[in-house]
């Protein structure tokens, strides 16, 4: 089982994706370097967190011209499993491989807060793990039931934006991975980061193979650091690369 | 063809006028002559100018700081170097140096600020250590004032926006808000990084013949003679500066960062330094005098982003995110090979010598040419008149004939007053500015800001670092010695609450001009106080800077030393955190409480004279040495026997404050009777509930461990009171014939909204 972790100039979570994998899940992880064009057999492809390029023009607007972002969206186009982190969202985002755009946070300042989430979705293969066992997959409906966990968020063009048709179809077809909520799980204007719209805090590709997240999985899978709400995540994708 | 240095076409004249716009004087100008047995080119003026500014020179510091001490078992790389370093044990040592970007900040916030991280970040890294942590300790005027809210917005955007995309968390510091600070503002940032003993390296130039190569952005006309304009008082209209403030580049220096690690651990150098203040010209005089070699470049070699630029500019320009390097022989294509991988520029632009000098080329024309030994070590040093100013003993007596308890009384009563101190943007809520600093990137933060030390895992995942910044500009003022003291004393102490063990500090001497009496004494003594409390805290100096000439229209800051302290946390499983997390934990008081309201936030705060200002008066605490190390032993004792749940050092506001910030942080309310502490009975109760007295903490613990906690304080000299119990929604403290009741729920919404309140934006509301 192997991570695939791309290195854009300017990228600055890409070492913590790799403790993630290797300390906290105990797998194996490489680094992809983004002039290369070979993903080296990984089975997951991660875009970690960072500035590629400075975020100049735009985050992600840059990286995405990164000879391996043409390996990346032929992996992606396959059904390979394909994770973005805060500006590793934004790349795909900007590749085409995920909808909509995101954009200068409500308030214009840069923001660094733990935030309660809401796992939308456990039948997906990077939030099969967040699935509680006493609750069978099939009666989670309602939001009151699904999980909530504290993932924290470091960043200034965070808020998801779409337009309407986009928003519908994502709603609709069950898209929206993650979402800003309350400690009661709620998803209210108070819990909303960013100024996302609906919320959003995190969103998958019409096939299921494809999640863009502006929180940090990553930074929260270390026992020894704190709380790991984020290992699941990663657990999720070994499950699904094991049984796929 | 050894010719001398030939004036270049279009060269002003060397005139008196000349020599004093470059901030020489007319002996430091008749040295100059001395040493070059000739009259200076324009360059080599531009050149002694910046080598001989304070900033660069420490004219008025250097024979101080002589007798701070710098070593110990620890020290790896003491002052002199880019960054101090010490070994934190096993093969690890830490990098650490805190640096000034006052002036620049002064007038141009955001810029001045980030290029603040930026090149400290870079001192870190020339040593060989990835940074892990930046730190800012920041001091503006009150937020009532317009101005005062411009520049604190900015430097905080600033010093976010340029660690946040280097991807190194700003996990700690200090916002002190005083009319002192409102004209001239004190930026402070400290930068730590981490390295394996083994990638040390140092700013050296050594090895005839080596190739001197700059490496990193183009050089500009940007912050030409920066380090001179940072040795002056700043002007009334000194936005007309702003040409002198640099702009950063944080994605450049991410790139920098990057390509000098891999140089370093890949071993292709020999030495390498920032081209910080005063730029080329002091990083490739410094290196060589470090290695008692000699520099020859030639400006035509270094890549510049401008046309037609003189020596003179080349020289001095202070463009950000460059470095110069020393590269082992042949390895020059290597270096170049790793600078093209990260997109970097990488320029040969001269070699190492034999013969001692600094000489510069431009083609074949001959610019400079200057004896580096005396350009870098001999700068002209003083030691002028100090003498204590009469208004500041007049201030120190004032408080002898006033009634504490009318003080309290006239504040509206001891809980009006907590209230109104939790109110104070100094005390209140930080999470306005740390919510803006990516404060958990590369995943080691263990505590972050909000604490009295924010902690780090180290790479072998068993033990930590702690780290502080503190310093009490009001108790400088008050009490020079004493405040040198303090800075070092509240530093050790904030570490020693986290369970670590302080171990090595850095500097940062923020005062007025030195020609001043009254500023000279503040300075000569700060710095013995600081001494004679590292020495008996075992806590060394590593390094640091000296920023003089804080004043505006002839009124200094209050002298403010800040220390940046390093601890090592044996075990990360017995890190101790200041929030009051156990119901039913019983809570501590370590440490005599004095009559000493002197300087005190209380009065400052609460209290006003017949004129209606703050009232800074008194003697400030005095710093009982051995009290400061045996707290210090307490502490880490404590900690690592697994006996304390919680631990917070009692500073700005008392202990009445310190309770309330157990209590916010940890969602518990307390009951407390503070007549039961140690000294309790016999002062004020204004002074038993906000007074400063140094050496105090307030620890918790489970009831079962009651004996334990009396026996750590009898072994280490610590009188040891038990006060109350954690829980409930409630703050109840009674004591000295004062009572007050709060809802926890308001404590926390006051010091909450302080800062958002009047910064116009509301407390940020994230899913509780």
């Amino acid at each position: 089982m192997k991570f695939g972790i791309v290195r854009f100039p300017g990228s600055n979570c890409d070492a913590d994706a790799y403790r993630a994998v290797t300390e906290g899940l105990g797998e194996t992880a490489v680094y992809l370097w983004h002039k290369s064009r070979d993903l080296e057999s990984s089975d997951v492809v991660v875009l970690p967190g960072g500035f590629s390029y400075g975020d100049y023009l735009r985050g992600g607007a840059i990286a995405r011209f990164s000879p391996i972002m043409g390996e990346v969206v032929e992996f992606a186009h396959n059904g390979g499993l394909t994770l973005g982190i805060c500006n590793g969202f934004q790349i795909l985002c900007e590749a085409g491989l995920l909808p909509g755009a995101l954009t200068r946070n409500r308030g214009l300042r840069f923001r660094c807060v733990p935030v309660s989430l809401r796992v939308e979705r456990v039948d997906t293969p990077f939030t099969s793990e967040y699935a509680d066992p006493d609750v069978p997959a099939e009666t989670f409906s309602g939001f009151h039931r699904a999980p909530v966990v504290q993932i924290p968020i470091a960043h200034g063009e965070g808020q998801y934006t779409a337009d309407a048709e986009t928003l519908d179809a994502l709603e609709s077809s069950g898209r929206v991975a993650f979402r800003y909520v309350n400690g009661a799980g709620e998803a209210t204007d108070a819990a909303n980061p960013n100024g996302s719209a609906n919320n959003v805090a995190g969103i998958l590709n019409e096939a299921g193979n494809v999640l863009g997240m502006m929180p940090h999985p990553e930074r929260h899978s270390i026992r020894a650091l704190g709380p790991d709400d984020g290992l699941p995540l990663f657990r999720s994708l070994v499950r699904a690369v094991g049984t796929s | 063809m050894n010719h001398q240095p030939q004036p270049r076409p279009g060269d002003p004249e060397i005139s008196p006028e000349l020599v004093e716009n470059h901030g020489l004087n007319e002996a430091e100008y008749a040295s100059i002559l001395a040493i070059l047995g000739r009259e200076p080119t324009y360059a080599e003026l531009g050149v002694f100018s910046a080598m001989w500014s304070e900033h660069c020179g420490y004219k008025h510091s250097r024979p101080l700081l002589r007798n701070l001490p710098t070593e110990s078992a620890a020290v790896v790389q003491g002052p002199g170097e880019n960054a101090g370093v010490v070994s934190v044990g096993g093969d690890w040592c830490v990098a650490f140096k805190i640096e000034s970007h006052n002036h620049p900040s002064a007038i141009e916030p955001y810029q001045g600020a980030a290029t603040g991280a930026g090149g400290i970040l870079r001192d870190v890294f020339t040593m060989g250590a990835r940074p892990v942590a930046l730190f800012d300790s920041l001091h503006f005027g009150t937020l009532d004032d317009p101005r005062s809210r411009y520049l604190f917005d900015g430097v905080v955007r600033g010093v976010g926006d340029y660690g946040n995309c280097v991807g190194v968390p700003t996990v700690g510091g200090e916002a002190i808000f005083d009319a002192a600070y409102e004209k001239n503002p004190l930026i402070n940032v400290m930068c730590v990084g981490v390295l394996p003993v083994s990638r040390l390296i140092r700013g050296e130039a050594e090895g005839v013949g080596n190739a001197v190569m700059a490496v990193g952005a183009r050089t500009g006309r940007d912050g030409i003679h920066g380090a001179t304009f940072a040795s002056e008082e700043l002007d009334e209209d000194a936005t007309s500066s702003r040409p002198q403030v640099q702009v950063g580049d944080p994605f450049t220096e991410k790139l920098l960062l990057e390509a000098s690690l891999e140089l370093i651990s890949r071993e292709l150098l020999v030495g390498i330094q920032d081209m910080g203040a005063a730029g080329l010209t002091s990083s490739a005089t410094e290196m060589s005098s470090r290695s008692g070699s000699g520099i020859e470049i030639n400006v035509r070699h270094l890549p510049v982003r401008e046309e037609n630029m003189t020596p003179y500019e080349m020289l001095l320009s202070e463009s950000q995110e460059r470095m110069l390097l020393v590269a082992k022989p042949g390895c020059e294509e290597a270096v170049q090979e790793v600078l093209a991988r990260w997109d970097l520029q990488a320029a040969v632009i001269g070699k190492v010598t034999d013969d001692g000098m600094f000489r510069v080329r431009e083609g074949d024309a001959l610019v400079a040419e200057i004896p580096v030994r005396p350009l870098v070590d001999e700068c002209p040093t003083y030691e002028p008149e100090a003498r204590e100013s009469d208004e500041v003993e007049a201030q120190r007596s004032r408080l002898d004939e006033i009634d504490p308890e009318a003080l309290l009384e006239k504040a509206g009563g001891a809980a009006r007053a907590l209230l109104s101190l939790l109110d104070d943007p100094t005390i209140a809520d930080k999470r306005w500015i740390s919510e803006q600093y990516d404060t958990t990137v590369q995943t080691n933060t263990l505590a972050g800001p909000g604490g009295d030390a924010a902690v780090l895992r180290l790479p072998d995942r068993t033990r930590g670092i702690a780290i502080s910044t503190d310093g009490n500009g009001r108790h400088t003022y008050l009490r020079p010695r004493t405040g040198g003291r303090a800075a070092v004393a509240e530093a050790a102490r904030n570490v020693a609450c986290t369970g670590a063990r302080p171990l090595a500090m850095t500097n940062c001497l923020n005062f007025g001009s030195p020609l001043r009496p009254s500023v000279y004494f503040q300075l000569r003594e700060a710095v013995a106080g600081m001494g004679e409390a590292c020495e008996a805290l075992g806590t060394p100096v590593t390094g640091g800077n000296v920023s003089l000439y804080n004043e505006t229209g002839g009124t200094p800051v209050y002298p403010t030393p800040v220390v940046g302290m390093i601890g090592v946390l044996k075990d990360i499983s017995r890190r101790v955190g200041s929030a009051f997390t156990d119901e039913g934990g019983e809570i501590w008081l370590a440490g005599v409480t004095r009559e000493e309201l002197g300087g005190s936030a209380f009065l400052a705060v609460c209290t006003t004279d017949d004129q209606g200002n703050p009232i800074v008066a008194g003697e400030p605490p005095e710093v009982v040495l051995e009290a400061a190390a045996n707290l210090v032993e307490f502490l880490v004792t404590g900690a690592e026997a697994g006996v304390f749940r919680s631990a917070h050092d009692c500073s700005d506001g008392g202990l009445a404050v310190a309770l309330a910030e157990c209590a916010i942080a940890g969602g518990q309310g307390f009951d407390v009777f503070l007549d039961r502490a140690p000294g309790g009975d016999s002062v004020s109760g204004a002074t038993l509930w906000f007074g400063e007295t140094h050496s105090r903490a307030v620890v918790t613990a489970v009831p079962e461990d009651a004996d334990r906690v009396r026996e750590i304080g009898a072994e280490c000299g610590i009188p040891i009171e038990r006060i109350g119990v954690v829980g409930g929604a409630v703050c109840r403290i009674e004591g000295g014939g004062h009572v007050a009741e709060l809802d926890l729920t308001r404590l926390s919404e006051r010091y909450k909204s302080a800062i958002p309140g009047r910064m116009g934006s509301e407390p940020v509301g994230v899913a509780r």
